[in-house]
């Protein structure tokens, strides 16, 4: 009854990257992670691991900070990233984050690259309002970084998702929110919605209404994509990065490393195509 | 009349099966007759199950639902009980009423004293609003499809629903965050009981809301696993603790006294299980209960299909352990034999494994950078070979085909010597296991 395995088949092989030489010269690159605790709830970790192995491979060092409520804010970062948390969560860190809002919108002008996703670019707006039942019975005043306000509504927006922006090409993630996004004139979208399936509604994005994902504002970007966002979408990991090293050493000096090749493009190829 | 009317009931259920297990190729097919009799006789389930004259218990929760059903079952076994339960993978109402439906004689009487139930945390609530349970067992709260049922908190308030609903007996987790809040536990008018781990075990078992936090700040901050100002004195609260664990046996302390047990079962996230079945078998029952031979039980119970098995290809072990959310994923690799092994994580993102896939990267698989993966698998292979470099752990190569995959991890076992090891999501499992039954005895279900 047995039957032999079939013959082992040709593996597509998984390249390790090829490592720049450490840049010995540069000062450690300073990441530092806003309340990872409460705010971390779809692999937002990806992100930030991304960031650091990306900067490890391409010859940084790198030292990651985190704040978490109540902590002071580091005074010199290089790069910040913060991510979706439930609606308890953003309850909790909304007033410790208002309180530094100044410092970090500072940092904003400074061209210190940020990415906010979910729960905290919500919070990077100007304001939460929640609907009517939700944990939070009272408006979150957010930091205003980005000239965005959300909403909450009764219906959560959940699935895979790929929009078309024009720094990064297409970008693949996936959305969970019930927060609809409106953007102001201080700001332009982050990409348009690629229509999903045959039925091109059900795609959302910031709000499901005019087609647009996410905000940009200098070098800050403000998303609902998680998925992680940033490892299928190398582009806007380095652009993060190149940024992030420009503040650093004041010039442009990041090299991405070299090692996407299959394994990203089938990633995204494949995700690009999974239902909703 | 009630008679009649379920002798109805259950002549037209099985005619629906009947036709379903014609139409579908003989598999699985609870949801139709499921269907059938809710439409027609939607009091069915709760008049059948109140005959039971030990009532009705309910396990639910994120992680571990399906092992803890059978320990638990084997257990009240173990105390001449006659126990009735649904069959792995039916715990939705409708898999409920299906199961009844091969179980009752044809007047619709159920040959038992109690029934224990799993249910997935959303039925659970629909199953309650009809059956109210003379007992719970609340595992814990996990992320784990997210893409369902949105936030942690919600599935927290799902599982409240439950513990509303019971009568006499609440089992719960007592060092979940979430189950054992003053919130939580505040208006239930069951009596409230605790399982837990012990003081020594802390650093192993680490909930979502501690893992991040122990991976930035190093294994000294997990020390006490810090679960927050709401976590109740577990000392007190949890009365059936898991206190030593030391390859395949455990000390349990129940009622005051450590016991030693050693278990068939693998993984130590199963011993917690085994720990909360105990708590709840043991309270329910009372002095019913024979420690002794609950102990017994406890040792032989083998693994829920696809939870951690043990199989055999060519000679050498074979493990299949399901992996479906970031904190089962953790407690699989930590239990993963420490022996070099070949390993293959396959994962899938259909309905049921979850399609998100951010939870990939809420796992840490350094663990795996000594030995290496040796292939990853599934629809979203690549997803998972991204997510493994970034952890810097070697793989040899993505197979997105589960057959061609498996056919190579044999291959590399044959030519290492090594033993094979398999992460896989839910569907994934399904067609792994559909693979192995071709080449090696693996017992048959669904």
């Amino acid at each position: 009854m047995t039957e032999q395995p079939a013959p082992a088949p040709d593996l597509t092989p998984v390249p390790t990257p090829a490592l720049r030489p450490a840049r010995a010269d540069a000062p450690p690159l300073r990441i530092l992670q806003l309340y990872p605790s409460e705010m971390n709830i779809y692999g937002d970790w990806g992100n930030t691991l991304t960031l650091m192995r990306r900067a490890q491979w391409s010859g940084f060092e790198v030292e990651l900070l985190a704040h978490e409520v109540g902590d002071e804010l580091p005074e010199q970062v290089d790069l910040v990233v913060a991510g979706g948390g439930q609606d308890s969560g953003q309850v909790r860190i909304a007033a410790d984050l208002l309180a530094h809002g100044g410092a970090i919108r500072d940092w904003a002008e400074q061209d210190v690259p940020m990415l906010a996703v979910c729960g905290s670019y919500q919070l990077f707006g100007h304001v939460f309002v929640p609907a009517t039942g939700d944990t939070a019975d009272e408006p979150l005043t957010g930091i205003s970084l980005l000239d965005v306000e959300t909403r909450g509504s009764s219906k959560r927006l959940i699935g895979n998702l790929t929009i078309e922006t024009e720094r990064f090409g297409p970008v693949v993630g996936y959305e969970n929110h019930s927060g609809l996004t409106t953007l102001g004139e201080g700001c332009v979208h982050l990409g348009t919605v690629r229509p999903f399936g045959p039925d091109d509604s059900r795609a959302a994005g910031n709000n499901g209404n005019d087609g647009s994902e996410g905000a940009v504002h200098r070098e800050v970007i403000g998303t609902y994509l998680h998925g992680s966002v940033l490892p299928k979408n190398p582009a806007m990991a380095d652009r993060l990065l190149a940024a992030a090293v420009r503040h650093r050493v004041g010039e442009d000096a990041y090299t991405a490393p070299d090692l996407e090749g299959i394994v990203t493009q089938r990633a995204r190829d494949i995700a690009m195509s999974r239902p909703r | 009349m009630r008679i009649m009317r379920s002798a109805l009931t259950v002549a037209a259920g099985r005619a629906a099966r009947r036709l379903a297990r014609l139409r579908g190729k003989g598999r699985g097919g609870s949801a139709f007759p499921g269907l059938v009799v809710e439409r027609i006789d939607a009091g069915f389930l709760a008049r059948t199950l109140e005959q039971l004259p030990l009532g009705v218990v309910v396990v639910s929760g994120t992680n571990g639902k399906t092992t803890t059903t059978k320990i638990l079952v084997e257990l009240l076994r173990s105390q001449g009980l006659r126990v009735f339960t649904n069959p792995t993978g039916s715990n939705f109402v409708r898999g409920v009423a299906a199961s009844l439906l091969t179980e009752v004689d044809a007047r619709g009487r159920l040959d038992a004293d109690i029934a224990v139930l799993e249910l997935d945390e959303a039925h659970a609530v629909h199953f309650v609003r009809q059956v109210r349970p003379r007992a719970s067992l609340l595992l814990n709260v996990m992320r784990d499809q997210l893409d369902r049922f949105g936030e942690i908190d919600h599935t927290a308030n799902l599982l409240h629903s439950v513990a509303t609903a019971t009568t006499e007996l609440v089992v719960l987790n007592a060092d979940d965050p979430r189950l054992a809040a003053p919130r939580f536990t505040a208006d239930l008018t069951a009596r409230v009981e605790g399982f837990g781990i012990g003081e020594r075990l802390r650093r192993v078992f680490l909930s979502d809301d501690d893992l991040r936090r122990a991976e930035q700040e190093g294994p000294a901050m997990t020390e006490d696993a810090g679960l927050g100002t709401e976590q109740p004195e577990d000392a007190e609260s949890a009365g059936t603790r898991l206190e030593a664990i030391d390859g395949r046996r455990a000390s349990l302390r129940v009622g005051g006294a450590e016991h030693e047990v050693e278990f068939a079962l693998p993984g130590v996230h199963n011993m917690l299980n085994a720990t909360g079945a105990l708590a709840l078998a043991s309270s329910l029952l009372g002095e019913r209960a024979d420690l002794d031979s609950l102990l017994h039980a406890l040792s032989q119970v083998r693994a829920a299909f696809g939870r951690g098995e043990m199989l055999e290809v060519e000679g050498r072990a074979l493990e299949l352990a399901l992996v479906k959310n970031p904190a089962g994923f953790r407690m699989s690799l930590l239990s993963a034999d420490t022996a070099p092994a070949e390993t293959m994580i396959a994962i899938n993102d259909d309905y049921a494994d979850g399609r998100d896939m951010s939870w990939l990267w809420d796992v840490d698989f350094s663990a795996l950078r000594a030995s290496g993966v040796h292939v990853v698998s599934g629809v979203r292979a690549f997803d998972m070979a991204l997510r493994l470099r970034y952890d810097e752990v070697i793989v040899d190569g993505v197979e997105t085909d589960l057959g061609a995959a498996l056919g190579s991890l044999i291959a590399a076992s044959r030519e290492s010597g090594r033993p094979m090891r398999i992460f896989c999501t839910y569907t994934a499992m399904l067609a792994v296991r559909a693979q192995l039954s071709r080449i090696t005895d693996v017992e048959v279900v669904l």
